[in-house]
Parts: structure tokens; sequence; C-alpha cells
């Protein structure tokens, strides 16, 4: 089957704007992915005819939330294929739940001496959280570094790993040069020595089909709003036992069983880690995301997305003085690019006179900014809205920003 | 010329830019004959990081008025650096103090000037400012 470009188009209002005069081309989709109609008016619905605090009140409206924001639950658990609903815990983002597993994980099961395992391919959000955690415990952080294509070296793994690891958290596709990642691999050598894997899915929820049953990952992260749903929403997925060893990482509302001044008892999963008033709005628009992106289907999705990626690598690999970073074998639909002597932001302000939204910086990955010895790059994603003309604009833009400096 | 004068003058030349090309085209001009800052200038205390472009930056005080010199890595970001600084250069601390920078958002590159934007600009109009209100002490 294949994608119906002009039907999908439809469903997504904000790509018939036009930015500075210009029809937009969004090509920031790893930043954040546009929105459908069937979300946003799924969210409209719930606030103008449903609205009402969860799992709290007795009277219709409050069961009918409930019953949303459960329902969505369900959603994400089919979706990834988790073996139980309660082992679905809703968050703000894949931020906090990295700092969830960090904190709650590392408090249990971290001590002075232990080794937690990241990659040099990490976004900050999956490096920051293992640092604070490793320094208020005396634990030591170590790298698992990649190669110049951008693959992880994953050969060094199993060394890297010693009796006092207890965790690797690594991502499945990196944010700023699309390697996708041997997670499958990853997950098998930590296993064989008893060591914990958290994958952050934040940026291959998107595009690949996921099963953490069939992976066996320990924990799984992702955000709403890169998998076209609401910000402010995210997804934690951890292993029934796991999880209930697990101290609660936030304390307040809902979260509790009992409480008294003497002693409270907290409640149970995924409760127990859903302090306060949970954002159960935005949760239902999750789940109308992912309805909706099932309904495309997730690898339609992919194979499409990989023939913009084919189709915009040989076309920009064809401008003088371009050089994509990130050539890994297997890539999702992420360009990282420089042009010789023109500086990504200069890139980055001329391709937006010309309608084009393209992300410029470091991406969050320092690191890998200094693998490569470079300050930032100009990053061009796509996803399944976008089409080849628009990668023609991409590339047509490109060619002016490069002849607006050659007559400097 | 007063700073105002300044203003009013680049104005003017952006008002006959046709389209968007002419002005970054000019912009770019400007970032590429701007001679920047000499290597002894651009430390790390000169320094101010963006995440999306780099600013060194100096200022001292010569005869009663302000000296300027900046550099970037992006050469747009140089070009309203040199804007900038054809503005500033050579006037009194108590003029800088107390001058409304208004040419920016009159010829359309607001946008750059926006505190959410890190390119180094808006610190760089900071520091120009508090230039001027520390050397306004000094010359007294």
């Amino acid at each position: 089957m294949t994608i119906d470009i002009n039907k999908i188009r439809k469903d997504f209002p904000i790509l018939e704007e036009l930015i500075h005069g210009k029809p937009l081309v969004y090509f920031d989709n790893a930043a954040t992915t546009q929105k459908p109609r069937q979300v946003v008016d799924k969210l409209v619905e719930y606030y103008y005819k449903y609205n009402s605090n969860i799992h709290r009140g007795v009277h219709y409206l409050s069961n009918k939330s409930t019953d949303g924001n459960e329902n969505a639950r369900v959603i994400v658990q089919n979706f990834i294929n988790a073996k139980h609903s309660h082992e679905v815990i809703f968050t703000s983002g894949a931020t906090e739940s990295v700092n969830l597993v960090a904190n709650s994980f590392g408090n249990r099961f971290i001590s002075e001496g232990d080794e937690v395992i990241v990659s040099e391919l990490e976004h900050h959000s999956n490096i920051v959280p293992w640092q604070l955690i490793c320094e208020r415990k005396k634990a030591v952080l170590k790298v698992l570094p990649f190669n110049d294509h951008g693959e992880l070296m994953i050969e060094k793994l199993d060394e890297l790993i010693t009796d006092r690891t207890k965790i690797v958290a690594v991502n499945h596709i990196s944010n700023s040069l699309g390697t996708i990642n041997p997670i499958r691999k990853i997950i098998e050598i930590a296993h064989a020595k008893n060591v914990r894997v958290l994958i952050d899915a934040a940026q291959s929820i998107q595009h690949k089909k996921i099963d953490v049953q069939d992976l066996d990952v320990d924990f799984l992260v992702f955000s709403g709003h890169k998998i076209y749903g609401p910000n402010g929403i995210g997804v934690l997925y951890g292993k029934e036992d796991l999880l209930n060893e697990m101290p609660p990482w936030k304390g307040g509302g809902e979260m509790i069983s009992e409480v008294t001044f003497e002693k409270t008892t907290y409640n149970e999963l995924p409760y127990k880690f859903e302090a306060g008033t949970p954002n159960y709005i935005d949760a239902i628009g999750l789940g109308a995301a992912i309805e909706y992106v099932e309904n495309v289907g997730i690898e339609n999705i992919d194979s499409y997305e990989q023939e913009l990626l084919k189709y915009a690598t040989q076309k920009l690999l064809s401008i003088d003085g371009l050089r994509i970073y990130g050539t890994a074998a297997e890539k999702t639909s992420v360009i990282s690019f420089l042009v010789e002597g023109i500086h990504f932001y200069d890139m980055g302000m001329l391709l937006d006179q010309m309608g084009i939204a393209v992300r410029t910086g470091t991406h969050c990955t320092e690191p890998v900014m200094q693998h490569f010895g470079i300050d930032g790059t100009v990053r061009a994603s796509f996803s399944f809205y976008n089409t080849k003309e628009e990668i023609d604009s991409l590339y047509n833009g490109i060619l002016k920003v490069c002849k607006m400096f050659a007559v400097k | 010329m007063t700073i105002n004068e300044i203003q009013e003058d680049i104005i003017e030349e952006f008002a006959g830019f046709e389209d968007w090309m002419d002005k970054y085209a000019y912009l770019i001009e400007l970032g590429t004959d701007l001679s920047g800052l000499d290597e002894k200038y651009q430390t790390e205390s000169n320094l101010i990081k963006g995440c999306q472009s780099k600013v060194w930056f100096n200022a001292s005080l010569e005869n009663g008025v302000v000296k300027l010199e900046a550099d970037s890595d992006a050469i747009i970001v140089k070009g309203i650096a040199a804007l900038l600084i054809r503005v500033f250069n050579n006037q009194t601390p108590e003029d800088i103090m107390n001058a409304d920078l208004k040419f920016i958002d009159e010829i359309g590159l607001k946008q750059h000037l926006s505190p959410t934007r890190s390119n180094g600009l808006v610190s760089m109009v900071k520091q120009i400012k508090m230039y001027g209100i520390a050397f306004s002490h000094v010359s007294k």
C-alpha cells in the first residue's frame, strides 16, 4: 500500500500556511511534528464536552474523562505491545520519563562506585539526568562511542559493561544524525550480563514499529508531540516487576494509597508514578494521534519516509561543497549538513526567508558536534506529509544561498 | 552624526531594497567587509556564546567616545553587528545610554534580535548599553 499524500496533507491545516509569502516547507519534524485535525478535534471535543478531573469524581463527566484517559493508556499499550496497560506511565515527555527512571531506579539500584552507560550519540535529555544521579550517588558515567559515520561502536559495549554496571541508556534513533541503532543487539548484550536497558524512542516511535515484549526492553520513553500528538504528554514504559520495585519519584495527589503524618503508603501502578492531576486531555490527544498513525500504517509511513530520505540524500549530495553528517547504513529521514564556507545560522535564516523551516545548531547533542569538530549543522527532517517537490524546494533554496555567498 | 541620524540613514538605505534577497545580500556584504576583531581580542571573556552563533565584542573609551569592535562566525550576524557598530561607534557613553534603538525593527530584522534567538546579538546590544552606563561613570 502506498500513501495518499494529497489526502494526508489535507489533514494537516498548517501545511497550507504561507511563510514570508511563500508556501511553508516544514522540515523540522525531528523537533516537533505537526498535528492532524483528528488530534486537534479530539482535544477540542474533550474540552468542550467532557472536561473534568479524573479518577476522583463520581459524576458523569469525571467518569467520561477517566475512561478517555485509561482508553488512551490502552491505545499506547497496544501500540508498543506492552503486556499490561499499567506498565504505561504518562509523563510530560521523554525528558521527564528519563528523569523519572534516573531518579527512581537510581535511588533504588545505583550506589557508590556503580556505573551507568550512555552513548556518545545521545540527546542531552538522556545524558544530564544520568549525570545528576551519578553525581548524587558517586557513581560513574561511561560512554559508548560512535564511528565517523555516526554508528555506535557496539563491539565495545561488551567490554564497557562490568559487574558494577546497572543500566545502559541509549537512543533508538539519533535526533541529530538520524542513525538507527541496533537496540535489539544492545539489549541482548546488556541482558547477558544482567544489566537493565532504557531505550529513548523519542525519534523512533513516529517511524518504526516498536514491540517492547519482543525487544524485551526494560524501559522505553517517548514524547507525544513527536508522533503527531499534543505537547506536554509523554510515555514511560517499564516492566511491571521493575516498576513495582522502584520507589515513587514525585509525591502528591493520586499517587497515594493512604496518608497519615506517620506514614504514607503508595498507590499501585501506574498511579504510583503519576502524582498530581494528570494531563488527561493531552493523553487522550496522544491516543488519537496513535490511532491516526495506525490508520495510515507505521510501515507505510516508514517506507515513504525512506523514499524521501533517499531522494533528498542524492539530491543534496550533488551540491558542491555540501557535506552530510551522519552517513550510517541504517538511517531515518534526518539529514544533517553543512555547506563549506556557509555558517549554519546563515543557511537557516536564508532558507527561512524562502518559507523553508529547518533546524540549525547543536540539536541538543553537543558531544555529537564535538566528535565532528563542528559548532552545529543544518538539519532537515522529513515526515510522511512531506513531498519530493518540497525536497526540490530545499535543494533550490540551498543553491540560491550558495549563490548569494559566491557573489559576495 | 547623532545616533538617531545614523539610524535614519540606515532605515532609508534599507527602504530601497525591493526584496529580502537584496536586503540579505547587503548584510552579507556588510558582514564580509567588517574587519572583525583582532585575534588578541577573540578571547573567552569577549565571547558572547549563543547556541546558534558566536559573537566577539570589544569596547573601549577613547577621548570621551566609545570605540566598538565585533566579530561573528555567522556572516548575517556579523552584518547586523556592523550596523550596530555604525550606529554606536564614536558616540559618547551618555548618548549610548539614552539611545532608543529603533532601526532593527524598522528594517525588518527584529527576528534576529528576539531574546529567544540565541545568536549573541541581543547580548551584544545589552553589553553596548552596559558599556555606555559604565563608561559614563568613568568619564565623569
